[in-house]
């Protein structure tokens, strides 16, 4: 293990130096850390034993296949040099040899079940999921990741994760940070050395949760549970994102774990309680409509905007306006059962499952009284949410669907 | 239009045929290539379609990688960047190369078993007729409302149910391409067993027309396959089923596995015809027989029967047991075995031959080169550890440009040239073919050499922006891309050059050449082998 550990490290470095080397200076960013370096030519450097097994597998698969392919390509050129008419090489007549072609079948069978069986320990080990000290459920939405910590230290808490870098860098309007992409508002947190259950599942489409440098990816599917399971042998943070096609942001739904000593992570349970406990709001608050609105907007940049547009204008045809639309400007009731349902076969997804009453009341109010909207009733209560999710199914069917 | 296809004039094949009054040449015009039931005017139309779907297909590529060029969103926005990777796929595998391999099939395998048609005359022209509105309906969904499908490629459920109506009409097209490849391959099945000439028997006849026969089967079984996940994806978006539908008690992850159960075998099915062209190559310039022609059959029909086992190796991040995960990689590896035969057996027809190095034979050779490298990342990925560290990111888009474009292409490429001089009865100007043999081997590398090492940092395929520190190779492989795409003009100048024109072919213009169709004039008459040839 010793051995291996050292190659791989100098492996990873001669990737490097080579990278660096063949294009100098970069001109953009510097290396991520616990992400992609700038010109790396190799995986990133593995923090789990799966991990180190995959670097392993894949530096030794690398090397058999390039002796292999030095070979044959040598013959091959030796011929092209050798054997060519302008140097007067007269063919050959000969056309098959049954002891070559049975050896050049057996060889390779051998090479290649010999390679498949090296994997074959990594493959049951990346499978065990069994005894782990934390189960975490990843859950993929259109576009983030929700986080809920299910047993283990830290039970209960639960939060969403969206990207972090700001439009303006995206746009090229703003210098570009170094975790460019890769950086969120909420980390999942967890603790060092301990067997992490990552349970995955979606709320729409497919989705992958993938951290490189723990070797792992585990698609999310919508209805399915799916697990994987790492242990970080480091602290630090590492980062990655989602890997399957799940619509237009796909690209921008990075995850970001950061694994902390056990004290860390027993300080960041409490705190995170803590917090949430704070953030539990009175139900039957009763605001005003400029604060609720003010809020509202917030929601809606982070919840609606990506569809909707930050000026409501939406792109038609797959994402209607909201300045202007119908059931924003018509009866109070259909908007809320809209956005707490969503509307079934579209995009519009139930939006009640991830955000609170006051954050349904404030995104409505806002909605209702922004860009050239004037509902003639603009203000709905967090308790008018709270009520309406008890409607029956036949009524939100009805108040559902979309107006003529 | 009619005057840069290189089919025969009316008059160029009178007096190569004149005294044969019993044959009514073709009508002239635009209604010759309508009505036509001639295989090698089919051939023709084939080709010259995938060679405009090809530049379609290769446009959108050219806007996916300007907007990659650097970081940040520039030129297009992600849903439209998600139906250009979409359409990309679905143009270049379904309406450039499947229908140009096709192309070739209807031009040679006449021509190599010494029949005078294709089996089926009239259904060959409605399978070539029946891809210009099935690609017309392609096109025509960008304009639609909602834009053109951005669900991949591989239309993954339930991602292809949020998709407008540009869904459906790929739905619809990929139905009608599959019809076509359906009675193309019928015809080319029943052509071959049944139409060759007296004396050739199986294992006498040139390896194009095995690997095509193979090929036919492999679609007969395929395609269908693929018509029904398709048709479970319309009927989930329209009329209320959940095949794939978790919420309604479907399964999306079964949308996958019949998807590939179709999609690995259509793989091979894009690079056995490959593989055939290579194959008569090689002897005619190595000028000594085909090293092995037994084992290549057999290879070739393991390489067959075993596409359909392995079909989960594009699923093992979908959380799949254990048992299946190695069932999956030990099935996989197992296939690299008569791919490699392969490559030794071409080497060795190389070996103490008397080689010349004509653009055929250089892009025969760079194939052999490139798409074996392509194979070996393809073992790499067949491991499964490996695969799911590796699975969805630039190293998979790597790998499977590496047998897509330097395999299937460049084969391509090598048999337009081998056969131009028949086709055309003109040679085709050497200087322009290795011109474009060099700049698309160079800039070929350059565009996705690169992207193995993104992929292995990490980069996620079909993300329209990226960290920063991908900027560099993916800048290298943008410049790449539009380099390569540039020398395909070369190409399209070099073909159109020796079709106008040239020094006259003679009708076995290359010294080492064997089989039937060097023994028929150049340019090949519009009727050839009435009469049977006898095969010794
Ligand atoms: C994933 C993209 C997406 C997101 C995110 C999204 N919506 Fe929608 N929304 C849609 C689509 C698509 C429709 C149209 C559904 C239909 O076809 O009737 C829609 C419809 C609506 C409508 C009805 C519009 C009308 O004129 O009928 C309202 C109101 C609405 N959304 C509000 C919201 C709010 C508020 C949020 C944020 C909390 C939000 N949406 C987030 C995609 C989205
Ligand atoms: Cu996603």
């Amino acid at each position: 293990m010793a051995v291996s550990t050292h190659l791989r490290k100098l492996a990873a470095q001669l990737g490097m130096a080579a990278g660096a080397a063949a294009c100098g200076a970069s001109a953009y960013a510097a290396d991520m850390v616990g992400g992609p370096a700038e010109l790396q030519l190799n995986l990133q450097r593995p923090v789990t034993d799966i991990a180190d097994q995959i670097f392993d597998l894949h530096t030794g698969m690398l090397i058999v296949c390039l002796l292999i392919f030095i070979a044959v390509f040598a013959a091959m050129f030796y011929s092209i040099f050798a054997h060519r008419k302008d140097k007067g090489h007269k063919a050959a007549t000969f056309h098959e040899s049954t002891t070559v072609e049975i050896a050049w079948t057996l060889i390779p069978m051998i090479i290649v079940i010999g390679m498949a069986g090296f994997a074959t320990r990594t493959v049951i080990a990346m499978k065990d999921t069994s005894n782990a000290d934390l189960t975490i459920k990843a859950t993929g939405y259109q576009w983030k990741w929700g986080y809920d910590y299910i047993k283990g230290e830290g039970e209960g808490i639960s939060f969403y994760s969206n990207l972090s870098t700001p439009r303006a860098q995206i746009e090229g309007k703003a210098e570009r940070g170094v975790n460019y992409m890769l950086e969120v508002d909420n980390e999942v947190v967890v603790p060092v050395n301990k067997k992490i259950r990552i349970l995955t599942t979606a709320d729409d489409v497919i989705h992958a949760w993938m951290i490189p440098a723990f070797g792992v990816k585990q698609d999310a599917i919508p209805g399915f549970v799916r697990d994987t399971w790492f242990k970080s042998k480091e602290t630090g943070i590492f980062r990655g994102q989602c890997a399957e096609l799940c619509g237009k942001e796909h690209g921008f739904m990075p995850i970001v774990v950061h694994v902390m000593s056990d004290a860390d992570y027993t300080k960041w349970v409490a705190d995170k309680k803590k917090e949430i406990a704070s953030k539990q709001e009175d139900p039957n608050k009763v605001w005003t409509q400029p604060d609720l609105a003010a809020r509202g907007k917030t929601v809606y940049e982070n919840n609606c905007a990506a569809c909707h547009k930050s000026d409501g204008k939406g792109t038609p045809p797959a994402f209607p306006p909201l300045d202007g639309s119908k059931t924003v400007l018509g009866p109070m009731d259909n908007q809320v059962a809209v956005e707490l349902n969503g509307r079934p076969g579209t995009a519009m997804a139930a939006m009640g499952k991830t955000l609170s009453d006051t954050d349904i009341a404030a995104v409505v109010t806002y909605t209702r009284g922004a860009w050239s909207n004037k509902a003639a009733v603009a203000l709905v209560q967090p308790s008018d949410i709270k009520a309406a999710r008890a409607w029956d199914a036949a009524k939100v069917t009805a108040l559902v669907a979309k107006p003529q | 239009m009619s005057a840069v296809l290189p089919g025969h004039a009316h008059d160029d094949h009178a007096d190569a045929h004149g005294h044969d009054d019993h044959h009514h040449g073709p009508p002239a015009g635009f209604m010759r290539w309508v009505t036509t039931t001639n295989h090698k005017d089919i051939g023709t139309l084939y080709l010259w379609f995938s060679f405009a779907m090809f530049l379609t297909g290769g446009m959108l590529a050219l806007t996916i990688r300007a907007e990659l060029f650097k970081p940040g969103l520039q030129i297009v926005n992600p849903e439209f960047f998600n139906q250009l990777t979409t359409m990309h796929g679905i143009i270049m595998v379904f309406g450039a190369i499947m229908p140009a391999f096709v192309g070739f099939a209807n031009w040679q395998i006449p021509l190599m078993i010494g029949a005078p048609d294709m089996a089926f005359a009239r259904m060959n022209n409605w399978s070539f007729w029946l891809l210009v509105p099935a690609a017309s309906l392609l096109i025509i969904s960008f304009f639609v409302p909602g834009g053109a499908t951005a669900a991949g490629w591989t239309m993954y459920a339930p991602l292809s149910s949020q998709m407008g109506i540009g869904q459906d009409l790929a739905i619809f097209a990929l139905h009608i391409m599959g019809a076509s490849s359906i009675m193309g391959s019928i015809n080319i099945i029943t052509t071959i067993l049944n139409m060759r000439a007296p004396g050739m028997t199986l294992m006498k006849m040139p390896m194009f027309c095995w690997t095509w026969l193979i090929t036919s089967y492999m679609l007969i079984a395929v395609m269908p396959v693929l018509a029904g996940a398709i048709t479970m994806t319309l009927t989930d978006r329209h009329f209320g089923t959940s095949f794939f539908n978790a919420a309604g008690g479907g399964d999306p992850v079964m949308y996958q596995h019949i998807f590939w159960f179709f999609g690995h075998p259509e793989v091979y099915i894009m690079i056995l015809p490959a593989f055939g062209i290579v194959s008569q190559i090689i002897p005619a310039f190595a000028r000594k027989p085909l090293f092995g022609y037994a084992s290549m059959v057999y290879a070739t029909s393991s390489i067959a029967i075993l596409s359909f086992i392995v079909w989960a190796h594009h699923m093992f991040t979908t959380g799949m047991p254990a048992a299946g995960q190695l069932f999956f990689m030990y099935a996989t590896m197992l296939i690299a075995v008569p791919t490699g035969v392969k490559v030794f057996n071409w080497i060795a027809t190389m070996w103490k031959g008397s080689m010349t190095f004509e653009t055929p034979m250089l892009f025969a050779i760079g194939f052999i080169f490139v798409f074996t490298m392509g194979g070996f990342t393809g073992l790499i990925l067949a491991v499964t550890p490996i695969d799911i560290q590796l699975q969805d990111t630039y190293y998979v888009v790597a790998h499977f440009h590496y047998v897509l474009v330097a395999g299937s292409l460049f084969a391509m490429f090598a048999g337009v040239y081998y056969w131009l001089p028949k086709w055309t009865g003109h040679m085709y100007d050497e200087f322009l073919g290795k011109l474009h043999f060099w700049c698309s081997v160079v800039f070929f590398n350059l565009t996705f050499f690169p992207m193995h090492f993104l992929g292995l940092a990490g980069m996620p395929r079909r993300i329209p922006d990226y960290a920063a520190q991908f900027a560099d190779f993916n800048a290298v492989a943008s410049i790449g891309a539009f380099c390569f795409g540039l020398s395909q003009l070369i190409f399209l100048a070099a073909v159109i050059k020796c079709v106008k024109g040239g020094p006259k072919a003679a009708d076995k213009p290359w010294e080492g050449a064997e089989g039937l169709e060097w023994t028929v004039p150049s340019p090949a008459p519009y009727h050839t082998f009435e009469t049977p040839p006898q095969v010794k």
